[in-house]
């Protein structure tokens, strides 16, 4: 079965702080169980420690923690936002597009990071996830192109 | 040659700069090591060119590995560029 779920889509119209942002990635996959908020509060955290270094590409964040830090079951979310966030007051930091990532170990996730990888090295499939109008127009574009 | 790549857990983007420098050194037919790892261990470990972001190259730089800060981790423009550049030294 493929790890995509539409339930773990939205666009977000309002803008956010990073750590709302975080947040909101984050609650797609607790409110069906996949993890506490233990983890989504050990996400913000690392990025206060260690700066934004989940910021993999231009534009996207791809925010992560360990799995022992609340994670029951592996998923990923893809949060668009309208009103891009910064994750700092470098413009390199601004960022449209968050890929929340929880694993349960070290490799079973790595064909998710390789579909990931794939938008990342494509501008036209970051400007056509960046650029879906509304949640249902990002859940048909993810099911039908992208994973 | 001896690639190091790191990032905060050593589980993700670490992972994604790793498959990235793999297929640029396929392509390029250049016999290298890669591997990931996660910042805390990066520092104790020995390598000849390192792979990361710009808030970690900071903190990697000083050693005996040369450092690059990678923007995309997806870039193979960008992580080819890096090799080439090491090695052209």
């Amino acid at each position: 079965m493929s790890i995509f779920d539409e339930r773990f889509v939205q666009v977000i119209e309002q803008p956010l702080s990073w750590e709302q942002a975080l947040q909101a990635s984050g609650d797609l996959l607790k409110n069906y169980g996949k993890i506490e908020q233990e983890y989504i509060d050990t996400m913000i955290a690392n990025v206060h420690e260690l700066g934004p270094y989940i910021v993999i590409a231009p534009r996207v964040a791809m925010p992560h923690a360990r799995p022992e830090h609340g994670v029951h079951e592996k998923g990923i979310s893809v949060v668009t936002l309208k009103e891009p966030t910064q994750f700092s007051e470098d413009p390199a930091h601004t960022v449209s597009l968050i890929v929340c990532l929880a694993a349960v170990d070290s490799d079973s996730h790595l064909e998710l990071l390789q579909t990931v990888s794939g938008w990342l090295a494509d501008e036209d499939v970051l400007n056509d996830l960046i650029g879906a109008a509304s949640t249902d127009e990002l859940q048909h574009r993810l099911a039908e192109f992208y994973f | 040659m001896k690639i190091l790549a790191v990032c905060g857990m050593g589980f993700g983007s670490s992972l994604m700069l790793k498959m990235t420098a793999d297929r640029v050194i396929k392509k390029k037919d250049i016999k290298a090591d890669v591997e990931a790892t996660d910042i805390g261990t990066a520092t104790s470990m020995s390598a000849d060119l390192i792979l990361t972001n710009s808030e970690f190259a900071k903190q990697l730089q000083g050693g005996n590995a040369t450092v690059v800060a990678i923007k995309n981790v997806a870039s193979e423009d960008e992580v080819g560029k890096a090799i080439e550049e090491y090695l052209e030294k």
